[in-house]
């Protein structure tokens, strides 16, 4: 069988076909133990609780690109975590939502949502803050056109400077707002929108592993090589799932990352070490 | 004390499957594992054994292989293949014996089962192979698998396997995005012929038809959020996927329904050309449904019984030994 063209995994702001409506501005829930769909009224229903197929359940805290969405959703699965409601078998965090599965076998998906909507409704998770384990990490990167060919036209098409580009993305730590696409990948962000650039429309063919690429004021790492549309602007030795390692996924969501920049050649005597160079401490 | 097969021949599309990797969605890694679950049940059970055991997964590809200097016992599951032996049953294959397996008329998937497993080196506590992840090979001409020698299991057994109704429609249920679809548009998904198209992989499964796309007309800005296997996606040109075990973890598109999960492994099994359809459900009846199927799975090995064989159907009949020794006079075996 071929492979099917890879299927974009982060879309932050899709375009609407030319001349579609925006029909319906309601927001809409489902019924417990029905198929219907019932219109709600409120214009901002978040934290909203959908289930997704018969196991899942989806708790969206919003429905952009949003830090303090991204801050309840981490804290809000920490919390799952620590103290799992009744049949909970698994928790992922997204941009701004958090997936909690169950077995339903032995649990009635629809208790799990009462009881989803009943820890929603037990705190200000906007206000909670990111957990209290989470780790600020330097990891070297070097910002070189030698092993970052799309430096200098993402700094183009932003109107500055290389320079002043690889200044202002490691003047500041970014929040890894969530682990995806492939084992260990983090974006990161939310870069200023002064750097906000879309996706490239065609496909960068190949990045290495470690490649630091960018587009929708994000950035990611790459964990293995493979095609982007995103633009490739650094080049990191530091491998984000390490197989057979005691933590074979470094990067956890809400962990921080601040850009050590350093020259193409230590990035090549890094390569042996599958931490690239990288240090951490806790973020405060 | 370890043993090997050889596998010397094999096409595309064979990979070594297991229940996969519940509990990595976190790390970036869906659960993979094979894309029947059923069918990899059946051939454990045939086997007496765990879930956990590694299977290789044939997707519509044919696969020649040997046994060394040790016998094996293997059980056959999921799309019946072409050979000379019987499938949904256990076997024995003495050693320094040929297995070849060629694509069948029904299914996709199948599985060759070896008594204790194959045994390759887990990763994350499995050893499935989960390409777009990262883990794993596909199989090749040439490789070795290893399995243990001395596991137990009784060849001759034969499974009545499940022979679902392939005509009915698959059952599905709201998703988070389904309202984005107009009624009109979700009564014409209800209504519509899809068949699945050849190029769907252990990621998605495509789905064709002949009408135009379907197209979700509420807020299109998907943020993206975290998807399941049985999720069907509606991509930009309005193509159904119903993503599979090796899906990615998050996705931007509009989903208009999830399969439920006592319908997919007969979703996954049908082959292009053949008809599927859609059938919204309630989720109360879905539920219902995933838990008599989970029952019936449980009682699944009393459907084992040892396999009577026909001497017409014996290829090599003058090769067994018939008229020695004397025997107590029950029945086999």
């Amino acid at each position: 069988m071929a492979n099917l063209p890879a299927l974009p995994t982060l879309t932050l702001i899709r375009r609407r076909p030319e001349g579609s409506v925006l029909a319906r501005q309601s927001r809409w829930s489902f019924t417990r133990g029905s198929a219907i769909l019932k219109p709600m009224t409120q214009a901002t229903d978040f934290p909203r609780i959908a289930p997704l197929g018969l196991e899942g359940v989806l708790v969206s805290f919003a429905d952009r690109l949003d830090l303090a969405a991204n801050s309840a959703a981490i804290a809000f699965r920490a919390a799952l975590v620590s103290d799992p409601p009744d049949g909970v078998t698994e928790t992922s965090v997204s941009l701004a939502s958090v997936l909690v599965c169950c077995d339903a076998t032995a649990t009635d998906p629809d208790d799990l949502i009462e009881a989803l909507h009943r820890r929603a409704q037990s705190a200000d998770w906007y206000a909670k803050g990111l957990p209290k384990e989470r780790k600020l990490w330097y990891i070297p990167a070097a910002f070189d056109p030698e092993v970052a060919p799309q430096l200098i036209e993402f700094a183009s098409l932003l109107g500055i400077s290389p320079a002043e580009l690889t200044a202002r993305i490691t003047a500041a730590p970014l929040r890894v707002l969530t682990i995806g696409f492939a084992p260990g990948q983090p974006y990161l962000g939310a870069l200023p929108e002064r750097l906000n650039l879309p996706r490239q429309t065609d496909l960068t063919p190949k990045v290495p592993a470690g490649a630091l690429v960018c587009a929708v004021r994000q950035i990611t790492l790459f964990t293995a090589p493979g095609p982007t549309g995103w633009r490739h602007i650094g080049q990191t030795a530091f491998r984000n799932f390490q197989p057979g390692s005691a933590t074979p996924f470094p990067l956890t969501a809400g962990d921080e990352i601040r850009w050590r920049p350093v020259s193409t050649s230590e990035i090549k005597t890094l390569a042996e070490d599958p931490m690239g160079g990288a240090t951490h401490e806790p973020a405060l | 004390m370890t043993a090997h097969l050889t596998i010397t021949k094999v096409g595309p599309g064979a990979t070594l499957q297991d229940q996969g990797r519940p509990g990595q969605l976190a790390n970036g890694v869906s659960r993979g594992g094979a894309a029947d679950p059923l069918a990899l049940l059946e051939g454990a059970l045939l086997l007496g054994q765990d879930t956990a055991a590694a299977a290789i997964e044939l997707a519509t590809t044919p696969i020649t292989l040997h046994t060394r200097q040790h016998p094996a016992i293997i059980a056959l599951s999921g799309a019946p293949m072409r050979s000379d032996l019987a499938w949904n049953a256990t076997h024995i294959l003495p050693a320094e014996t040929q297995v070849s397996l060629h694509p069948g008329r029904e299914g996709i998937y199948s599985y060759l089962h070896i008594a204790g497993g194959f045994l390759t080196d887990p990763i994350l506590g499995s050893r499935a192979t989960h390409l777009k992840a990262g883990l794993g090979q596909p199989l090749q001409s040439g490789d070795y698998l290893r399995y243990d020698p001395k596991a137990k299991a009784t060849a001759d057994l034969v499974l009545k396997a499940t022979t679902p109704d392939q005509t009915a429609p698959i059952r599905i249920l709201p998703s988070v995005q389904t309202a984005l679809f107009a009624e009109a548009e979700r009564a014409r998904f209800e209504a519509a012929t899809f068949t699945p198209d050849p190029r769907s992989t252990r990621s998605a499964l495509r789905l064709s038809h002949d009408d135009k796309g379907f197209e979700a007309s509420g807020q299109l800005d998907i943020l993206s959020e975290a998807t399941l296997p049985g999720d069907i996606q509606i991509t930009g040109d309005g193509t159904a996927y119903v993503l599979m075990p090796d899906c990615q973890t998050t996705g931007g598109y509009p989903r208009i329904a999830a399969v439920i999960p006592s319908d997919l492994p007969r979703l996954v099994q049908t082959p292009p050309g053949a008809p599927v359809t859609f059938r919204f459900i309630s989720r109360a009846e879905a539920l219902s449904l995933h838990r008599a199927e989970m029952t019936r799975r449980k009682a699944l090995s009393k459907q084992i019984s040892p396999r009577l064989r026909d001497p017409r159907d014996i290829a090599d009949l003058l090769s067994y030994q018939l008229i020695s020794g004397i025997t107590a006079g029950r029945e086999e075996p």
